[in-house]
């Protein structure tokens, strides 16, 4: 007995830590969806939702409510497998980084001795991310171009052929700024020597700069920017955008199908925010906290992880606002910048921190 | 006992989809197969202490080259594969084959298990991480990676050379002259392709 | 059981086998690409399993030369195949057969 739940026992923690982050990311990316609305209301002179609850905060519940209850129509002619699994796969992939993402620092200063059969002894720490994982960067870049199968399925698995060129646009572009993403963390990599995400965020508490965004700012920009494409939002959200494409890949979805691909687009929304902010603004660091709390107890802990999803919030805010304020572009034009502009500049920046790295290291 | 757990849902799950692959006409349902079995593989790797290889095969093999794949396969549309009538001896001898290649597999199996055991070496920290395979690259294994530059350079040179649209009157002759091989007239308008 | 070396050669040996058996059986031009990366990563599974049981780095190294030839290889067979369509519109391999008897 005791050795069955020693050895389930690393299974449950697992479980439940997965568990709390996939509430946190549900709730923020709900409550995105309503901040969208009425931020891009304020931005366009009128007020968003405001009916559902105080200031439209149940709104999120209301939509959801629809999502389920709406009727769900299927294509006739459609390849039933690959339709139903393109969302599947979508949600999936943008979900599965939620696993390495950073949430705070260690908590070393809980005793863990209560628990039964000795299962506390040998814990020292309890880290706030779910996985440690020695190649964080790697996983989430990896993720996210298998992400690019839920968009492709579902053009074609539509039988449509407004989706299938919404789908085969949309993955074009995800395929063409996944490498300029992918180029401009190089840097940051390099300057951090790891690519574990805490590894990233220590580093950047002991460099003589605190926030890789100062000496990377080129490849913060490029990030930006790769970011903004490979989440289709505007201004590269030729794909999805009404008057083009009717609905580009996701036409022929509808309700649940359809809430879990826009879900799928927030929670990537969510992803790279949080790539952003550990990568270039020092994650869950905030400067003067350690004078106040001591380092590894849980309110240092807490009030990190809180600061972590502010800055996350700040992205999101950011987002949302450029949606308002930018057009979009014209596909050629969008492909011709990424491949033509931004991986050239995103791979100058590399071999620019190569150089600098080379001489100070000297 | 979590581990041999583990091992044998994905060893099930990558022989399931290769089957999957080998059975399946359609050329997408296979390239989905195909997928399948990369990210079992990749979940094994991890398994073998090699997480940056699993990191590496999810963004190379699974992420760029099977969306190629993918996509040759949307834009080309291509149909299932015809039944064939294909000799029924032909069918028996690859059927032996198989059971001798199978055959082969498990006394692999029998000959390593009955070696004599050596010592798993207990190198967990210091083999599979990024430190090590950067060092072992730039060091000892320079030439490769060298090597393997120049034949991505020659893989795009050359397959920018082949998927090129041929000028007009190019491209004319060639079909012309297919034509002509096979005693047909003119192809008609619908059915010039551009890609 | 925990799987040891003779395991993971085992499951190797077993991929690499179903995919022999596709590259024969199958008429597409795609399919018996699918199925020869199928064999390549049969491969990288084993030289993934003898760099963990002999602590060696090199077998890493070999698998990332063979992901980045199956890479270069991908590209020029993909676009060969495309060539090949353009002009017979079919990947049918029993199709390329212009030699006569």
């Amino acid at each position: 007995m005791e050795a069955i739940v020693k050895q389930l026992f690393p299974l449950v923690v697992l479980f439940g830590a997965a568990t709390a982050a996939f509430g946190v990311v549900m709730i923020i990316v709900a409550y995105t969806v309503l901040a969208e609305r009425k931020v891009l209301g304020w931005i366009q002179g009128r007020i968003g939702p405001n009916r559902v609850g105080p200031w439209g905060m149940m709104q999120p519940f209301a939509d959801l409510l629809k999502f389920i209850l709406k009727e769900d129509i299927v294509p006739d002619k459609s390849t039933k497998f690959v339709y139903f699994l393109a969302p599947i796969v979508a949600v999936t992939c943008a979900l599965m980084p939620m696993i390495v993402y950073p949430f705070g620092p260690a908590i070393t200063s809980i005793d863990l001795s209560f628990l039964p059969y000795g299962l506390g002894n040998g814990i020292r720490q309890i880290p706030l991310t779910i996985g440690q994982i020695d190649v964080g960067v790697l996983f989430v870049l990896g993720i996210t171009s298998v992400g690019v199968y839920g968009i492709a399925l579902a053009g074609w698995s539509s039988n449509n052929k407004y989706s299938l060129m919404g789908g085969l646009r949309s993955s074009a572009q995800l395929i063409s700024y996944e490498l300029a993403m992918g180029a401009s963390v190089i840097g940051v990599v390099m300057l951090a020597g790891t690519l574990d995400l805490n590894g990233i965020i220590y580093a950047q508490i002991q460099s003589p700069f605190r926030l890789y965004i100062i000496p990377q700012f080129i490849g913060f920009v490029v990030f930006l920017i790769a970011a903004f494409a490979e989440t289709n939002r505007v201004p590269f959200d030729l794909p999805e955008a009404e008057t083009e494409l009717v609905a580009g890949f996701h036409t022929e979805y509808s309700a649940l199908k359809f809430a879990l691909f826009f879900m799928g687009e927030y929670v990537n929304m969510f992803t790279v925010s949080v790539m952003a902010t550990t990568l270039f603004l020092g994650g869950w660091y905030f400067p003067g906290l350690s004078y106040i709390f001591e380092v590894g107890s849980v309110p240092y802990a807490l009030l990190s992880a809180g600061i972590f999803i502010l800055k996350i919030c700040a992205f999101l805010f950011f987002y949302i606002w450029v949606r308002g304020t930018l057009p979009r572009f014209r596909f050629d034009q969008l492909m011709n910048f990424g491949w033509k502009f931004l991986l050239p500049v995103a791979l100058g920046n590399v071999i620019l921190t190569i150089v600098i790295v080379y001489f100070l290291n000297r | 006992m979590i581990t041999s757990a583990l091992f044998f849902l994905f060893a099930g799950l990558a022989i399931a989809c290769a089957i999957s692959l080998v059975y399946h006409k359609n050329p997408l349902y296979s390239a989905i197969s195909l997928v399948g079995v990369l990210i079992s593989l990749a979940c094994i790797y991890v398994m073998l202490a090699a997480p940056f290889i699993a990191a590496v095969q999810i963004l190379i093999y699974a992420g760029a080259i099977m969306v190629l794949v993918v996509f040759v396969i949307m834009l080309l549309n291509l149909d299932d594969d015809k039944p064939i009538n294909r000799l029924r001896h032909l069918y028996v001898f690859g059927g032996i084959m198989g059971v001798v290649l199978l055959a082969q597999t498990f006394f692999i199996f029998y000959a390593v298990n009955r070696a004599p055991k050596q010592a798993v070496v207990d190198t967990t920290e210091t083999v599979g991480n990024t430190l090590s395979i950067g060092a072992g690259m730039y060091t000892e294994y320079l030439l490769p990676v060298e090597i393997v530059g120049i034949l991505l350079l020659m893989a795009v040179v050359g397959s920018v050379m082949l998927a090129r649209r041929l000028e007009q009157p190019q491209l004319e002759l060639v079909v012309d002259s297919e034509l002509e091989k096979r005693g047909e007239g003119e192809l008609e308008d619908e059915y010039r392709i551009r890609l | 059981m925990e799987p040891s070396l003779a395991t993971y050669l085992a499951l190797s040996g077993i991929l690499f086998t179903i995919g022999a058996t596709g590259v024969i059986f199958k008429r597409n031009a795609l399919g018996m690409f699918m199925c020869i990366e199928l064999m390549l990563n049969a491969v990288n599974l084993t030289f993934v399993a003898f760099s963990r049981y002999y602590g060696d780095v090199t077998g890493q190294l070999f698998v990332f030369m063979v992901m980045s030839v199956a890479a270069a290889e991908a590209a020029v067979g993909l676009g060969i195949i495309i060539a090949f369509f353009r002009n017979r519109l079919s990947i049918d391999t029993d199709d390329a057969s212009i030699m006569k008897n």
